[in-house]
């Protein structure tokens, strides 16, 4: 049931009213729902925050959430869920904030009945549900945001290119290798290729926790790629249930050269390179 | 009709494409490969492609044709300077340039020209090559 101008500036009325009151058992309800994890003062400036641009919002005879009149309203209710949202408050616990008034208003308006009481709670409620429904929303957009985030910054940390030797770089692949990864690999030891010169590469998949034939693909793309380039790659580090894994599900790598540690691949790369590695004799103390 | 230039370095013929290729430019550029690897009598062709930012099958084509033409006349041929994303989009294309060797840059391609040349001498010849050796200095 719609709101009139009329109930909107009933219900900006009463909060004004009872302002202290009405914020007094407002707070009450969401520290019980929070149990003490936001401190009382900062939750009271929340809650009167709140209040205000109810009030607010009422004089301006707002009947429904979307209207142009609630835009200051909407602005304090997504601030605050984000505000929740960051500080790691559930999404119920967000919306109990805003739901709360409703104990505090019924318990105003049973004191001061009249004839049009229950009308107007119920026009109020739809109101204030609106408002619960929009706090959730914002707060499932600022977690949305905050997945998006880490899940840019982790594929920006789990692909480093190092330098392992003059002209041969290395890929340590840790985690799982989907396609929006192997894209980002692909396309970084790629470039890293060019910009160091480097004509050998390493592919190490000591840290993928297993191959099947789509992570082959990739990797078998990535190679082809690196060889069009002009660039030699190797792949390392497979484990042995990894190397069953390989030959069960019949991935050919063909003259792609495989090895199973990182060392021994870069000891065949210094050996393709003509770098001799020799121990040198311990020297003796006498 | 724009002409690719083909410069000599040494024992090279350095072919640095700049412009996008059409057809006639491709074609052109074939016979004028073919007749500067006959008249100067060189034994390596660089093919520089670090300023195409697109590598169609029709280049791709065209390339092999040059490494094939070049390999009747005796010449080596090493495409260079491929892009990550001209790379990346070939592959995606399943177009892998069969019979055509490549590096990463300039330098490295007269390396590994250089250092076929050697093999070959090795392969054909060995000891004289080192006869040859001790007796420069």
């Amino acid at each position: 049931m719609a709101m009139s101008a009329e109930q909107s500036g009933r219900l900006a009325r009463l909060l004004s009213e009872h302002t202290d009151r009405l914020t007094e058992r407002w707070t009450e309800t969401v520290a019980a729902s929070l149990r003490g994890r936001l401190s009382q003062a900062e939750l009271g400036r929340q809650v009167r925050e709140l209040h205000r641009s109810m009030i607010d919002a009422g004089r301006n005879g707002l009947t429904d959430l979307a209207d142009e009149h609630g835009g200051e309203l909407r602005a304090v209710l997504a601030e605050l869920s984000t505000n929740r949202a960051r500080q790691g408050f559930s999404a119920s616990e967000t919306a109990i904030s805003v739901f709360a008034v409703k104990d505090a208003l019924l318990e105003l308006m049973e004191e001061n009945k009249a004839d049009d009481t229950l009308r107007d709670f119920v026009a109020f409620s739809a109101l204030i549900d609106q408002m619960g429904l929009f706090t959730f929303e914002s707060y499932v957009r600022t977690r949305e945001g905050l997945i998006a985030d880490q899940a840019e910054q982790l594929l920006e940390l789990s692909t480093p290119v190092v330098k392992l030797w003059e002209g041969v770089v290395a890929v340590p692949l840790v985690g799982t290798l989907d396609s929006a990864r192997a894209q980002v690999v692909m396309e970084r030891l790629l470039q890293t290729l060019v910009d160091t010169g480097s004509p050998y590469a390493i592919i190490d998949i000591t840290g993928v926790p297993a191959v099947d034939t789509q992570v082959a693909q990739h990797i078998l793309k990535t190679v082809v790629a690196a060889r069009l380039m002009g660039a030699d790659c190797i792949i390392s580090g497979i484990r042995p249930q990894i190397a069953q894994t390989i030959v069960a599900l019949g991935i050919e790598f063909g003259d792609i050269a495989t090895k199973a540690s990182l060392a021994d691949a870069l000891r065949h790369v210094l050996r393709l390179t003509g770098v001799e590695t020799t121990a040198r004799r311990p020297r003796r103390e006498s | 009709m724009e002409r690719v230039p083909i410069l000599k370095i040494g024992d090279i013929l350095l072919v640095s494409i700049q412009v996008d290729m059409s057809d006639q430019t491709a074609i052109q550029l074939q016979e004028d490969l073919a007749e500067r690897i006959v008249a100067t009598g060189c034994h390596g062709v660089i093919i520089d492609i670090t300023a195409l930012d697109i590598v169609d099958s029709f280049v791709g084509r065209m390339l092999s044709t040059i490494a094939s033409i070049s390999k009747v006349l005796d010449a080596e041929t090493v495409v260079v300077g491929m892009r990550p994303a001209v790379a990346i989009t070939l592959v995606e294309l399943g177009l892998s340039l069969n019979g055509i060797r490549t590096a990463l840059n300039v330098e490295r391609g007269m390396e590994l020209v250089a250092a076929t040349r050697a093999d070959d001498w090795d392969a054909l010849d060995g000891d004289d090559e080192d006869a040859e050796t001790t007796a420069t200095p």
